[in-house]
């Protein structure tokens, strides 16, 4: 690749520029600064438009009553069960127990509290699932920032 | 906790972990560059094992395993790197802020989630990141992470999540700092033991999902994926292996450019004219593999003319394995003659 043929498609990095290896005019390789390569932001939108499927899918599955909350918010942190259940450090059934709407119901604040931290959001938060507009509701999720007071230092307790 | 900060020089790279190193090592003296560590460790690589699962989709890898670069870098230029890793969060942290004090700039391993300044679309549960850590400023940390223009600030929580994500290959809090530095490094026996490495994998892998082997694999399963997959899937296991190609880190083609970086450097350092070339085709080479992440990407996105085709995308794959073929075996040639 040619120095000047750097591409600078803007758009998943948000400005971030990165590093391409290019040649220049000589033939000596060096750092050039990137926008971004349509190549690259094309597979990339195809991965998230894959996750913003899946959720909205858990959208609907949580209106019918087959699914809890709790699968929206593992959905839009890009978990599965078995990743959710190491975090919190419960077994993966339990986690497939609260995954249901009884299940999720009966939780202790104890365990509401375990999850709300791994999301970093509140416990009421935890039983909200926006409902029908989700890609919006996605947006301001991929803005907004985590916040603190998860502490992950709870080993499997056995 | 007071502030701190080590002056510390942050240069940009392409990749994580070479980056790293590279900033670790001009910290301690040694001004190395990101391509010759690329080179020394014996990045460069191919494998695709359909077995291996990543979001469903089967795992094609264009650099050897997580940390191989770094250790066998490290172990050929007589670095020495002193490793921690931990179970509890609250001892990580402590361990981190008793280097820093010590002056020492910090490198750790952490996940991608959870890191707050990375851009969202970036952001997936992959536990492969590395950063160097040189101070504290107002709870929040310092980080030079060598994939972004200029040093930045994470707060400690984040920090803490990142080092203590979970899923495959957990980083545990692992962190690193150099303890010991060569006296006089030999770089030009480095390079020839990282060269061999290459080409001896690359070329006479023993299973045929590796090396130049593993692309024609690629190549045949390539052109199985629609029949086999139907349109819709083979669009996103193509997807993938573009991501994989371009998305983490690579400095274009799947680390192709930033060999061809190495062997140009390597060209200067055995005063090798020969090097040259081989650097020359390993950029033509990496222009190959840039076309085929082009045109794959138009196949996923329905917009391909009709002269693009998997067909088409499987004649490019092995294009690139009989150039990478020829070229590393004159390579292996030219480098068994060097003396170290």
């Amino acid at each position: 690749m040619k120095k000047q043929d750097v591409p600078q498609d803007h758009d998943m990095n948000e400005g971030v520029k990165e590093i391409a290896y290019a040649v220049d005019r000589d033939g000596r390789y060096v750092k050039v600064q990137s926008l971004g390569w349509e190549a690259k932001n094309a597979a990339n939108a195809q991965a998230w438009e894959q996750i913003e499927a899946g959720v909205a899918e858990v959208i609907q599955k949580i209106a019918s009553g087959a699914r809890s909350p709790l699968a929206y918010h593992m959905a839009v942190n890009l978990m599965d069960p078995g990743l959710l259940a190491s975090y919190a450090g419960i077994s993966r059934w339990r986690v497939g127990r609260h995954l249901k709407p009884g299940g999720f119901d009966k939780m202790k604040p104890e365990m509401r509290r375990r999850y709300a931290d791994i999301f970093g959001i509140s416990t009421e938060q935890l039983g909200l699932v926006p409902e029908s507009d989700f890609k919006s509701g996605f947006d301001s999720e991929l803005k907004s920032e985590h916040k603190s007071g998860y502490e992950p230092n709870r080993e499997k307790r056995r | 906790m007071k502030d701190i900060q080590i002056p510390f020089q942050h240069q940009q790279s392409a990749h994580c972990e070479t980056g790293v190193l590279s900033n670790l090592l001009s910290h301690h003296g040694l001004k190395i560059s990101e391509a010759m560590i690329f080179g020394i460790g014996s990045g460069l690589f191919f494998g695709y094992f359909p077995f291996i699962r990543l979001n469903n989709l089967p795992l094609s890898a264009f650099r050897i395993s997580t940390g191989g670069i770094m250790n066998r870098a490290i172990k050929r230029l007589g670095v020495g790197m002193q490793w921690e890793k931990f179970k509890r969060p609250d001892a990580a942290m402590t361990a981190l802020d008793r280097k820093l004090e010590e002056n020492l700039p910090v490198g750790c391993r952490t996940g991608a989630y959870w890191l707050s300044y990375f851009p969202r679309r970036y952001r997936f549960h992959f536990n492969m990141h590395n950063l160097v850590v040189f101070g504290r400023n107002n709870g929040n940390y310092l980080i030079s992470d060598p994939v972004f223009p200029d040093p930045v600030e994470c707060p400690a929580e984040s920090l803490i999540k990142a080092r203590f994500a979970r899923g495959p290959m957990p980083p545990k809090g692992r962190m690193y700092t150099i303890s010991q530095m060569p006296e006089e490094p030999d770089l030009r026996r480095a390079a020839i033991k990282g060269i061999k490495e290459v080409c001896r994998t690359m070329l006479k892998a023993p299973v045929p999902l590796i090396g130049v082997w593993g692309i024609r694999y690629l190549a045949k399963k390539v052109e199985q994926w629609p029949g086999k997959l139907g349109e819709e899937k083979a669009a996103l296991h193509l997807g993938h292996v573009i991501r994989m190609q371009e998305e983490i880190g690579t400095g274009g083609a799947g680390f192709r450019f930033i060999y061809g970086a190495f062997l140009q450097e390597a060209a200067d350092l055995f005063e090798d004219d020969r090097f040259h070339d081989f650097s020359e085709r390993m950029t033509a080479v990496g222009d190959h593999w840039r076309d085929f992440a082009l045109i794959g990407s138009r196949i996923c996105k329905g917009r391909a003319s009709d002269a693009e085709n998997y067909g088409v995308m499987a004649d490019i794959l092995r294009e690139c394995a009989g150039l990478e073929e020829g070229l590393l075996k004159d390579l292996y040639k030219a480098v068994k003659q060097l003396k170290s």
